[in-house]
């Protein structure tokens, strides 16, 4: 339809011209089909840009908004059963008030047991008895609040809201439905919980960041599960990138073309395509069972055997080591490889010898790729779960990791277990549990890109 | 021992570094290890899957043609979570092959470098989300939404549509970039062959630029399906928490054995639950993950040395 070719001349037969005005419309519509094609392709590359905007937004979405929750005494009535006016909050009294609310509120055998973990007050006690707790103190196991100092004001509110107000979210929306549908979900709220309280919160919070495990999610947070995926990465920082650096080293330096070191490359190749949940099995069989001596800690006499046999971070690093691995390497020597042979024989002609030339002229050319490889690879071990659940992550502590030998969760354990459960707050904190997550593996993938491009900046 | 007895003459001799041979034994080493890797997974899944064989509660033949896995009743045949890894692995790849394939067709025949300077790190974040967030993702969004276009009666709460289909977008970003990477390979004289001969640019990228590329790209689909198969928290997530057990002829085919909106448990997700509750070693249970972990291993490893074997002849061709 388009053919706007020039008119057929008086030479050219009638037959001609149809050929040729033919062809140019055979022309329009094959370059009509190909415009059609692209927008096709186009729209293939919209599919996958919207499925990661649709995930951060369903993450956000949950991560903030409006929640319904019931207590069991209201702050309010607590603060004026003080005598103090309305308006003021828990947080405003002083230590002494916030004991009087416990000890009007708690049984006395909590509070022993709240006494003994740590005290209230330098000068006295509340609950427990003197001599008993001296008694305690001189015997061969002495309860943390013989050697601690007293409770500080803030400790002692959480303890007066998690004890006393004991707050249980009763109704969640998401943050689109309570930005835009606020007056339904009010009539809602008012309808099926009478007693709660609608007020908007945000999941993510730093009290969130810092509170331990908690069976009410209201209260939960992360931060055994953060310094959990910390002690865990650091042990498989430690252990993968001396051996995969290494062995990229060898591979790429010393070893000659031979069968053996083509076994050693294609095994390497191999293994970085290998389900993470093998490594997990393997990491379960090795570490947890036949070295259990070692990874529980019990050769060192430390360690609690009764509680996390070998199912320690240390297990759980080492086998994550062994997933990244093949990672590290395969980075490692792409970045060795990028460094000019002139550099090598430079080096040699001084004179210097083959590992001389290595550690002073392709290491530390070599350096920025290897670190950026080896961010990424941290990346990847800070996200998995898989294995790790076949390891042996803890499904419930609330205790700080101590050291390599103490049991263990870490941030993808704690989200997927989250997830598991079918409450919708769960799922609130889970998400919120997602942002902190993503957040850190995107401060770890920017770090890899900076280097990334000083590191190429350089070479060129 | 004789350059020391006569020093006054320069011996050109190459001297002996012990320090240089202790270095390079332990590079070797750190290399090697890699092997005992592989030993350690071999020996440890066949161990621990032939214990499984030889005990009185099961068999190979039984854990080979057997459709029901119910360890309580000592069933043990892996077909019920092979359906479902199929199931799964299917409608992931019916996602990830043309979306990626797409992708990376336009990033290497149309784009312009700022464009894929743009597509090109997003398709790197996307790689990079845990998969448990994939999980998350699944069970919280595409679940509602296929429950809200097909109706709360055909798609179950935990179903295998919805995981695969977000393992499928999980995996997008490998066939893309893997995809891309045989494009790219293809030499410009091919291209610049077919626009001599007045092709568009449309017919150039589609019948002669991707048939030159196909070893890459099956490549690329290959190890898809490998990653699929071995992909685990979204499945174990959003598909279903119990071995999808069938009979052939008493169970209606479409309705509910080949139904990708039913629950079905595939073997990755069984290893998880599984190993994730009180589990005492040598105990059936046990040795039995560890069978159907040696299945998975035997099948993954299978399709990234099929597709080795593609990358390697299209490189044999152009480079």
């Amino acid at each position: 339809m388009t053919s706007t070719g020039r008119p057929p001349t008086e030479e050219m037969s009638s037959e001609q011209s149809n050929d040729l005005l033919s062809a140019s419309s055979q022309m329009g519509r094959r370059r009509r089909r190909g415009t059609i094609v692209k927008f096709g392709l186009l729209a293939a590359l919209m599919v996958a840009i919207a499925a990661l905007v649709t995930l951060i937004i369903t993450v956000l979405n949950s991560s903030f908004g409006l929640v319904a929750v019931d207590t069991n005494q209201r702050p309010s009535d607590l603060v004026a059963s003080l005598g103090y006016p309305a308006g003021t909050e828990l947080g405003d009294l002083g230590k002494d008030d916030l004991v009087t609310l416990l000890e009007g509120n708690i049984s006395t055998n909590l509070g022993r047991r709240f006494e003994r973990e740590q005290r209230f007050f330098d000068n006295r006690l509340v609950f427990e008895d003197p001599y008993v707790l001296n008694d305690l103190c001189m015997s061969g196991e002495p309860p943390p609040a013989c050697s601690l100092s007293a409770r500080s004001q803030s400790d002692v509110v959480a303890l007066v809201v998690e004890r006393v107000v004991e707050p249980t979210v009763v109704g969640t929306w998401s943050f689109l439905s309570s930005t835009f549908n606020r007056d339904e979900i009010e009539a809602v709220a008012a309808e099926k919980y009478p007693e709660a309280v609608l007020e908007y919160r945000s999941w993510l919070s730093w009290n969130f960041v810092t509170s331990p495990q908690s069976p009410e999610p209201a209260l939960a947070g992360i931060r055994t599960a953060l310094l959990g995926s910390l002690w865990v990465v650091l042990v498989t920082l430690l252990f993968s990138f001396p051996i995969g650096v290494g062995a990229a080293i060898y591979l790429e330096e010393y070893a000659r073309e031979n069968r053996l070191n083509a076994i050693l490359q294609t095994n390497i190749n191999n293994l970085a395509g290998v389900p993470s949940i093998v490594y997990g099995m393997l990491g379960l069989a090795i570490f947890v069972r036949t070295l259990e001596v070692i990874t529980s800690g019990s050769f060192l006499g430390s360690g609690n055997e009764a509680t996390a046999n070998g199912r320690t971070i240390i297990s759980a690093g080492l086998t994550l080591g062994l997933l990244i691995l093949p990672i590290i390497i395969i980075n490692a020597q792409e970045a060795i490889r990028a460094v000019p042979g002139s550099l090598r024989q430079a080096g040699m002609a001084l004179g210097s010898t083959k590992w001389q030339t290595v550690r002073s002229h392709v290491l530390p050319n070599a350096l920025s790729g290897i670190l950026t490889g080896t961010i990424l690879a941290v990346a990847r071990a800070l996200g998995e779960t898989a294995p790790l659940v076949v390891v042996g992550a803890s499904t419930f502590i609330t205790t700080d990791p101590t050291g390599p030998f103490s049991k263990f969760t870490v941030l993808p354990i704690q989200i997927y277990q989250w997830t598991s459960r079918p409450q919708d707050e769960f799922r609130n904190i889970a998400a919120a549990a997602i942002v902190v997550l993503l957040v850190l593996l995107l401060t770890l993938n920017a770090a890899a890109v900076l280097l990334r491009n000083r590191y190429s900046r350089r070479a060129a | 021992m004789t350059s020391e007895a006569r020093p006054a003459v320069l011996t050109l001799r190459k001297r002996k570094r012990p320090g240089e041979a202790v270095i390079k034994a332990l590079l070797f080493v750190a290399a090697a290890l890699s092997i005992l890797t592989t030993v350690g997974i071999v020996f440890e899944l066949g161990n621990e899957a032939l214990l499984f064989f030889r005990s009185q509660e099961a068999s190979l033949a039984e854990f080979l043609s057997s459709t029901h896995w119910q360890p309580a009743i000592l069933d043990f045949g892996i077909w019920p979570l092979v359906l479902a890894t199929m199931t799964t692995s299917v409608t992931a790849m019916i996602v990830a092959l043309p979306v990626g394939l797409a992708t990376a067709i336009y990033l290497s025949e149309y784009a312009t470098p700022r464009i894929r300077g743009i597509i090109k790190p997003i398709l790197e974040i996307l790689a990079g989300i845990p998969t448990v967030v994939y999980g998350y993702f699944a069970l919280t969004f595409m679940t509602p939404l296929l429950r809200s276009f097909l109706g709360v009666g055909v798609v179950e709460i935990f179903n295998t549509a919805s995981a695969g289909i977000v393992v499928g977008i999980l995996i997008i970003p490998l066939v893309s970039s893997m995809s891309e990477d045989a494009l790219h390979a293809v030499p410009m004289s091919l291209r610049e062959a077919s626009y001599g001969l007045g092709a568009t640019k449309l017919e150039t990228s589609l019948r002669v630029v991707l048939p030159a590329a196909l070893s890459g790209i099956t490549a690329a689909f290959v190890v898809s399906i490998s990653r699929a198969i071995g992909e685990t928290m979204v499945v174990a997530i959003a598909a279903g928490a119990g071995p999808k057990n069938f009979t052939f002829g008493e169970d209606s085919l479409f309705g509910y054995i080949l139904n990708p909106f039913v629950a079905g448990e595939t073997m990755t997700g069984h290893i998880v639950r599984i190993s994730g509750g009180d589990l005492s070693y040598n105990s059936i249970d046990y040795n039995s993950i560890f069978a159907i972990g040696l299945a998975l291993f035997v099948i993954t490893l299978s399709l990234n040395i099929l597709s080795r074997r593609f990358v390697a002849r299209f490189r044999e061709v152009y480079e």
